[in-house]
């Protein structure tokens, strides 16, 4: 992958002790839609307000086509940015709003008209020109915010939490909006978002970030998969994550912690290697083993049933092994078998989990 | 003078309606007291004043004919005018950086304005008015930098309209600059941020943006230093001259001096009409406020 717009080992530090941004460096590909994923706190914005330049980094550099952005300021960038609270002014209408940009950088007049009106059909606001902000609903200003930030043609698309004042079901046709413009107009986007739903649906690549480090950047099934790091298997997804050691006598076998020894997927086993191993199982792959069941279902255990919540599409059972908590999802119905307080063997194949090795 | 505009301009219309809307009992019963007070205390001696004006000493509109005719007066209500003008432009000028840094600052410096701001605004005005007194005076510190500076004499500065002017925009400065940082305060720092983003300089975010935002606060402020000095008293009388007399000093000269209580009863009903007339140009000028917030 060539860098379009380049992260180098940038840090951000407000008081000298604590870094709220840690070394983070990240090259992202020309048309790349890249989420910067974690919790609050984490340093995501302040990595995108560092792109956007509103923050200078305490270190490190930020480049766009190798050329060396760090020290510009916002105005002197070519960066799109759309704000959580959209950050429209009241004062001028969508129009207005949207030549804005146009006039700041002396966009011929002559121009000016045809170029919103071509932006705002593009986000299905061509209607809406001559009103107020104040008189479109959340999802519309959202829109216009959105315009406004393209309309220039900026290099780099930054999106800060962008659906977060939206209710759910506008939120997920915003989000299928929200890509079907990125993808027309194929620009380079950086997306932030705390929601791990928004960052697997829309993104080419999740960057997942926890106490202003990185933890692994990488296309969001691959995040839901193989996460790197133990933070990255529990903060996106549903997780079953077990304590164990490698057990180098026996090729793929684990010894986990109370639950005793495991068969695991052994090109896995063998790229571990030794020591202390985190074991991730997600909930869906833990199947029921009923009597004749698979003999592939290797890994069996006998799970107390605690809790039942029922989904209509899917079912999750709580309940433990062992003194281990332990989650499965099973899709479609809930089966006859299956109440609160029962006991059932559950199971799941060697090569159901992955391996997390522990630093 | 200056206090008791404030809560009047910025009483919203809508709860005024909707309270009349619910009309029971109690509602009268809560409204009883206020309506005497008001009707005792505020209508029925402006009522006198208005029948004093036409009837004192005979029943006539020549009061008022004076007031326009004869130059003395026009110069008098010209002057206040005028006065009130300069003051209004003075507090903006000096008033809108202090509350620009103090609405644009989230630390210590803003604190440390707001708290001079706010001194300044609860130390009486007479008391203010005093200080200039002291410091424009004969034996003040004016004088003395002149004559150790070796400039010569000073130029006489207290009893001139420079110092009624002076003294009204410091009286009435805190006023401004409170009125433009209520209004500043609830311009999102977002804003400047998605200007600067959008590819506008500061000074072009500053114009386009937070200048146009910052308007209502201006209007507001405006309006209150402006009413505020039609009706101003105590500052031009112990600081200015009689040869620029304002239109309250006139109105005390007339019954004090001359027991002319009829032809001041006509200037104080003039004094009311124009501020009355302001008023109701601001209320359509607040609806600005409304639709931008």
């Amino acid at each position: 992958m060539t860098a379009y717009l380049s992260l180098r080992n940038i840090v951000k530090s407000y008081d000298g002790r604590v870094n709220a941004v840690d070394n983070v460096s990240i090259d992202i590909a020309k048309g790349e839609f890249l989420t910067f994923l974690g919790p609050s706190g984490s340093g995501k914005t302040t990595t995108l307000m560092m792109i956007a330049g509103f923050e200078a980094p305490s270190a490190g550099a930020i480049e766009l086509e190798g050329e060396d952005l760090t020290r510009r300021k916002p105005y002197e960038r070519n960066i799109g940015v759309v704000f959580q609270n959209y950050a429209l002014f009241p004062h001028m209408t969508v129009e207005r709003n949207v030549a804005f940009p146009l006039r700041m950088r002396r966009f011929p007049r002559n121009r000016e008209a045809a170029r919103v009106r071509e932006i705002l059909d593009l986000v299905g606001l061509g209607p809406f020109a001559g009103k107020h902000p104040r008189e479109l609903s959340g999802g519309q200003q959202q829109r216009v915010a959105l315009a406004r930030g393209l309309v220039f043609n900026p290099d780099v698309l930054l999106l800060d939490e962008p659906l977060g004042a939206l209710d759910k079901s506008l939120r997920e046709q915003m989000q299928v909006e929200l890509k079907r413009i990125q993808r027309e107009v194929g620009i380079t986007t950086v997306y932030v978002t705390h929601d791990q739903t928004e960052a697997m649906t829309m993104s080419d690549r999740i960057a997942v970030f926890s106490h202003g480090k990185l933890e692994q950047v990488a296309p969001p099934l691959d995040v839901y998969h193989r996460p790197r790091t133990r933070f990255v298997g529990e903060f996106i997804g549903d997780s079953n994550i077990f304590a164990g050691t490698v057990d180098e006598s026996q090729p793929g076998c684990v010894t986990l912690e109370a639950l005793g020894p495991m068969r695991v997927d052994v090109e896995a086993w063998r790229r571990v290697g030794k020591g202390a191993v985190d074991v991730l199982v997600r909930p869906e792959r833990v199947q029921l083993a009923a009597p004749g069941a698979e003999p592939a279902l290797l890994n069996r255990l006998v799970m107390e049933i605690g809790v039942i919540v029922n989904y209509g599409d899917s079912v999750l059972l709580i309940g433990s092994a062992r003194g281990q908590r332990l989650r499965m999802r099973i899709a479609g119905a809930q089966p006859d078998a299956i109440r609160e307080g029962a006991t059932v063997i559950v199971g799941w194949r060697p090569g159901d989990e992955h391996l997390i090795a522990r630093s | 003078m200056a206090g008791g505009l404030s809560p009047a301009a910025a009483l919203p219309t809508e709860v005024r309606t909707r309270a009349a809307r619910r009309r029971s009992p109690a509602v009268w019963l809560l409204l009883g007291p206020p309506s005497l007070v008001l009707t005792l205390l505020f209508m029925l001696p402006i009522g006198l004043v208005l029948v004093t004006s036409i009837t004192d000493p005979r029943m006539s509109l020549a009061h008022y004919q004076r007031i326009f005719t004869v130059p003395l007066y026009t110069h008098v209500m010209l002057n206040t005018f005028v006065t009130s003008l300069v003051v209004t432009a003075l507090c903006l000028v000096l008033g809108y950086p202090v509350a620009y840094v103090m609405a644009r600052r989230s630390d210590w410096v803003s604190t440390l304005l707001l708290t001079i701001v706010a001194m300044s605004f609860w130390t009486g005005f007479l008391v203010r008015t005093y200080a200039w007194l002291v410091i424009l005076g004969s034996k003040g510190p004016v004088t003395g930098a002149y004559q150790a500076l070796g400039l010569g004499p000073a130029p006489q500065l207290l009893f001139t309209s420079f110092a009624s002017t002076l003294g009204m925009t410091h009286i009435l400065l805190p006023y401004m600059i409170l009125a433009l940082f209520a209004v500043m305060k609830k311009i999102e720092p977002d804003q400047l941020k998605a200007a600067a983003s959008l590819g506008a300089r500061p000074r072009a975010a500053f114009a386009a943006v937070f200048l146009p935002l910052s308007l209502p606060g201006v209007v507001n402020g405006s309006l209150l230093v402006f009413v505020s000095c039609l009706g101003f008293f105590v500052t031009p009388i112990l600081l200015g001259t009689p040869r620029d007399m304002m239109i309250s000093q006139l109105i005390n000269q007339q019954i004090e001096e001359l027991l002319a209580w009829g032809f001041a009863s006509a200037v104080a009903v003039i004094l009311l009409i124009a501020t009355g007339l302001i008023l109701v140009v601001y209320n359509r000028f607040a609806g600005l406020d409304r639709l931008w917030g």
